[in-house]
């Protein structure tokens, strides 16, 4: 029964583990405070700490508290710094690039000069908090591809709202800050673009957002399925297979025929998920700058199959009555 | 007092139940019925549900007509002075049609919500400078625009349905305007009553049914070209009237449009045609007779920036596709509210 339980039921409690010697230290000091947690060692570690801020995680937390407040605030003043307005009002609210006769010029500051002074330092929080990960991983002595798999989706966030928007010549291409207005951006974007779903990119990239959640699910189902038997120790299998790792494989090779290993499931899994991003962001910068109309496009290249047309046959009429009037 | 676990886990349930329930609260409630309506596959259907329809069956239900009038005797112009639109018909037609649009305009105010009392032929009441006005939209709307409201027609009931303002109708709205050097939502991101409670613009009316802002924002071909395309902004204006309509309407997007390609005119049903030429009714009506109303309206008749009431598909359409569920009230009118035949 232990391991048919969504939630873990073994909690190991020793004395607070301090961590390895790092290679070499970094800019500032470790920290020094660690306590256990009961309710999230029911999901995780019960040991809490300690967090290692560090120069750049540090800068990364005081740029992104700046984004944020130029979002918050600039949301606060449009509705005339009303709190009960603001939490009302919150998922309509949003912070709007410049409009699109500036250009990638600056403009003043109530037109756009705070989306783009937000981009900004958002932005670069983002970055630092990635130069955090890749230097973590590297004074631990560790590989770097959780870093890898963030720039992933840097590389999304950055063609979205910084590598488009400068093809395309105007930061109005760009994306709002704001919760409906950026889900009303991404359809009124298809909409111009003629029907995203025609892009193949975007395809790809659904593909591989589904593919992620279904490995994801595969993997860890088997993992637990097996974990009777020792299967959670990985990492160790996959040079010395024990009873565990026979069964994962013979299930799945009887079920379908083939099977990853207890290292290349972990190789799928992070392509799968780096890809998602990866060919989303392709299929984005594509948009506008390659490629205007995705499903004409699509019905040039035979992908949109035709339809039997309607009846009686439908015109446009500026076509058909002599233009408009 | 004590607290058992077995009244905590009641609790516990009955506020989970309370909060499902909250959770679906704004939704319309079952069942549903779908009607396809263009080729399989390609989900082009009306999801509509029967308890509303029925609501608005009854919500749109149209008054009697007046009993027919005798078509000879004097001419409404020799009868009664001042008389300048209607002076065709006859005394009978005349005062049958005035009867209708009391009923229709002003059933609890009566004829003194735009005639003088004392001098019936007087002009000094605003009402009644805009209810000529009104009295050649109608006639012009019944003769020149046949493409949009058909052999249907309208009346003034259409539009009235027993208020003196009708219901559904818009003034200029630039929205918040910001203050200082806060940033300027540009006249989005509120939830807006006439865009179906989205954060679109809030009134895409300004710009496309007065002013002739291109609504077609997809491109003609598929690579980009020199000539400067449609932007993200006039794509979420041209959203904006959408939903609007849709909301106005009572359909689905795919009502007109095949949603592959909301441009394509070729996947689009025959309704999409009618509606473009009630886009260019709305700004022919709005240009040549509501705006320029604005002159002879009392102050608390005009919007917050001073303009004059206006119309958009829900000030006709009220939730259904076609108004008053299709029925046609001019058929009991055509004399006095068609054009005179020469």
């Amino acid at each position: 029964m232990d391991y048919q339980n969504i939630f873990t039921r073994v909690q190991i409690r020793g004395p607070i583990y301090w961590g390895a010697e790092a290679k070499d230290q970094g800019s500032l000091k470790r920290g020094e405070t660690s306590f256990f947690n009961y309710w999230l060692g029911k999901i995780g570690d019960a040991q809490i700490g300690p967090i290692y801020l560090g120069v750049s995680g540090l800068l990364s937390l005081v740029c992104g508290l700046v984004a944020f407040e130029i979002i918050g605030l600039n949301m606060l003043a449009s509705v005339d710094w009303n709190l009960k307005e603001f939490v009302r009002q919150l998922f309509w609210l949003s912070l709007e690039p410049p409009a699109p006769k500036y250009g990638l010029s600056i403009p003043p500051l109530n037109e756009g000069g705070w989306w783009l002074m937000a981009g900004f330092f958002l932005t670069m929080s983002i970055l630092l908090w990635w130069v955090r990960m890749y230097r973590r991983a590297r004074q631990l002595g560790m590989g770097t591809h959780v870093a890898w798999a963030f720039a992933a989706a840097i590389w999304l966030y950055l063609v979205l709202g910084f590598f488009r928007p400068i093809l395309m010549g105007s930061w109005s291409e760009a994306v709002p800050f704001g919760i409906f207005s950026h889900l009303d951006w991404t359809a009124a974007f298809s909409i111009r673009y003629g029907n995203l779903f025609y892009n193949p990119f975007h395809a790809l990239s659904i593909v591989f957002l589904y593919g992620s959640a279904l490995l994801f699910a595969m993997h860890a189902a088997t993992i637990l399925a097996v974990s009777r038997y020792g299967g959670e120790r990985e990492i160790e299998q996959i040079v010395d297979r024990g009873t565990a790792t026979e069964r994962a494989a013979l299930f799945w090779r009887w079920t379908m025929g083939f099977n990853a290993t207890m290292e290349s499931i972990h190789r799928w899994a992070w392509w799968f998920a780096v890809l998602c991003p990866l060919t989303g962001g392709i299929g984005i910068l594509l948009t506008g700058t390659a490629v205007d109309n995705w499903y004409l496009w699509a019905v040039e290249h035979g992908v949109a199959p035709p339809y039997p047309p309607t009846e009686p046959a439908v015109l446009d009429p500026l076509k058909s009555v002599g233009g408009a009037r | 007092m004590s607290f058992s676990i077995k009244d905590v886990t009641r609790k516990g349930l009955l506020l989970g139940v309370f909060l499902a329930a909250g959770l679906v609260a704004g939704c319309e409630q079952p069942p549903q019925e779908s009607t396809q309506n263009g080729y399989r596959g390609t989900g082009m259907s009306q999801i509509r549900s029967p308890e509303k329809i029925e609501r608005l069956l009854v919500a749109n239900a149209i008054p009697e007509a007046q009993p027919p009038a005798d078509a000879s005797g004097d001419l409404a112009s020799k009868a009664y002075q001042n008389v300048q639109v209607l002076g065709h018909l006859s005394e009978g037609q005349f005062l049958r049609v005035m009867t209708a649009i009391t009923e229709w305009v002003a059933p609890e105010q009566g004829c003194g919500y735009c005639h003088n009392l004392e001098n019936l032929a007087d002009d000094s009441m605003y009402t009644k400078k805009v209810a000529r006005r009104m009295l050649q939209m109608t006639t012009h709307i019944n003769e020149d625009w046949k493409a949009h409201v058909g052999a249907t027609g309208v009346t003034c009931y259409t539009c009235h349905r027993g208020n003196p303002v009708p219901e559904n109708i818009w003034f200029k709205d630039p929205g918040h305007v910001a203050r200082g050097s806060a940033a300027d939502p540009g006249g989005q991101n509120y939830p807006a009553l006439s865009t179906a409670r989205s954060s679109l613009p809030r009134d895409p009316f300004s710009a496309m049914l007065l002013g002739n802002t291109e609504i077609r924002v997809a491109s003609a071909q598929s690579l980009p070209t020199d000539a400067p395309g449609m932007t993200i902004q006039s794509t979420e204006m041209t959203y904006a009237l959408m939903m609007h309509m849709s909301n106005g309407l009572g359909v689905n997007c795919t009502f007109c449009h095949n949603s592959r390609s909301f441009a394509s005119w070729e996947e689009s049903t025959p309704q999409r045609v009618t509606a473009w030429h009630g886009i260019r009714m709305a700004r022919d009506i709005n240009k040549e007779y509501l705006d320029p109303l604005k002159p002879v309206y009392p102050a608390h008749r005009l919007g917050p920036e001073g303009d004059a009431a206006k119309a958009n598909c829900a000030t006709c359409h009220q939730g259904v596709n076609k108004p008053l569920n299709g029925v046609s009230m001019l058929k009991d009118y055509l004399v006095e509210l068609g054009r005179p035949k020469k």
